[in-house]
C-alpha cells in the first residue's frame, strides 16, 4: 500500500533514461519536462489498471491478468503498444519457463549454494504475494462488511 | 522490439523492464477497487508504461516547438496533452502555463459569467416556487 504520496512516484533517473533512449542523441530534457513526464507515467499506471480492472469485471475476475492489461491498451487507444507487449509477454513467459527449468535443473545437480539462493529468491517473491493476497483478502472482507 | 530491450543489459543480467515492478505494483494497488494482480498483468503494465513514456517524449519532442533548439520542454507536453485525443487524458495534470494576471482575469470573466447564469437560473423557478 502507498503510504506517503513519493511512493507513487517512479524513480527519476529510471524515467530519464527511458526518455534519453527514446530522444535523438544530443537533445535537453529540461527538468520539468522530466517531472512532468514521470508524473505522466503514474497516471497512465493508474488509468490503464482501472481500465484493466472493468475488463476483469466484465469477465466476472478479481485478479487482474495479461488479457484485461492488452485489451485496456486497445480501449485507451494506444493499440500501438499492443504487438510490442504481446512480444515482450512471450519473451517473459520463455524467461520464466527458463528459471524454472535450470532451478530444476539446479535441484537435480544438488548445486547447493546456486540452488539455495534461487529458492531463496523465488521463497521471497512467493511471500510478497501471498502477503498481499492476505492484505487482499482482509480488505474484501472489510468491504463486504461495509456493503 | 522486447528483444532489443531485454538484450540491452546494465548489470549482465535479461531484463525485459527497467521500472521497478514493486514501484508499480504500489501503484496499480492504489486504486482502491482494485483486488488482486497476477505476475503477467504487472509486468505487462510495467512495459506499456516504458512504452508510453517513450511515446509521450517522442511525440511531444515531434509535435512541439523545441526542435529546433534540440530541447524538449514544458510546454511540448502540455500541448500534446492538449492537442492530441489519445494524451487528453494527462490535460489536468499538464495543464497549460499561463501568466497569472491572465489566470486572474479569467477568473473574474467566468465570475461574471456565472453570475448571469445564475441570474437567470434563479429567475422563473424561484418566482414560482415563491408564488
Amino acid at each position: 500500500m502507498a503510504e506517503r504520496p513519493e511512493d507513487l512516484n517512479l524513480p527519476n533517473a529510471v524515467i530519464t533514461r527511458i526518455i534519453k533512449e527514446a530522444l535523438p542523441d544530443g537533445v535537453n530534457i529540461s527538468k520539468e519536462a522530466r517531472s512532468a513526464i514521470s508524473r505522466a507515467a503514474s497516471v497512465f499506471v493508474l488509468y490503464a489498471t482501472s481500465c484493466a480492472n472493468n475488463f476483469a469485471m466484465k469477465g466476472k475476475r478479481k485478479t487482474l491478468n495479461a488479457s484485461d492489461v492488452l485489451s485496456a491498451m486497445e480501449e485507451m487507444e494506444f493499440q500501438r503498444f499492443v504487438t510490442p507487449l504481446k512480444e515482450a509477454l512471450e519473451a517473459y513467459r520463455r524467461e520464466q519457463k527458463g528459471k524454472k527449468e535450470a532451478s530444476e535443473q539446479k535441484k537435480k545437480d544438488k548445486d547447493k549454494k546456486t540452488d539455495s539462493e534461487e529458492q531463496d529468491k523465488s521463497r521471497e517473491e512467493d511471500n510478497d504475494e501471498d502477503e498481499e493476497r492476505l492484505d487482499e483478502e482482509e480488505q474484501n472482507e472489510e468491504e463486504e462488511l461495509d456493503n | 522490439m522486447a528483444d532489443a530491450v531485454a538484450g540491452r543489459d546494465r548489470c549482465g543480467e535479461q531484463r525485459l523492464v527497467s521500472l521497478p515492478l514493486s514501484r508499480i505494483r504500489v501503484i496499480m494497488k492504489s486504486s482502491p477497487e482494485v483486488s488482486s494482480i497476477n505476475q503477467e498483468a504487472l509486468v505487462l503494465t510495467a512495459k506499456a508504461t516504458e512504452l508510453f513514456v517513450q511515446y509521450l517524449a517522442t511525440y511531444s519532442y515531434r509535435h512541439g516547438n523545441g526542435k529546433e533548439r534540440k530541447a524538449l520542454t514544458y510546454s511540448d507536453l502540455s500541448h500534446t496533452a492538449e492537442e492530441s485525443e489519445t494524451f487528453q487524458f494527462l490535460a489536468d495534470i499538464l495543464p497549460k502555463k499561463i501568466l497569472a494576471s491572465k489566470y486572474l482575469k479569467m477568473l473574474k470573466e467566468k465570475r461574471e459569467e456565472d453570475e448571469e447564469e445564475n441570474d437567470t437560473d434563479d429567475g422563473s423557478p424561484g418566482d414560482e416556487a415563491e408564488s
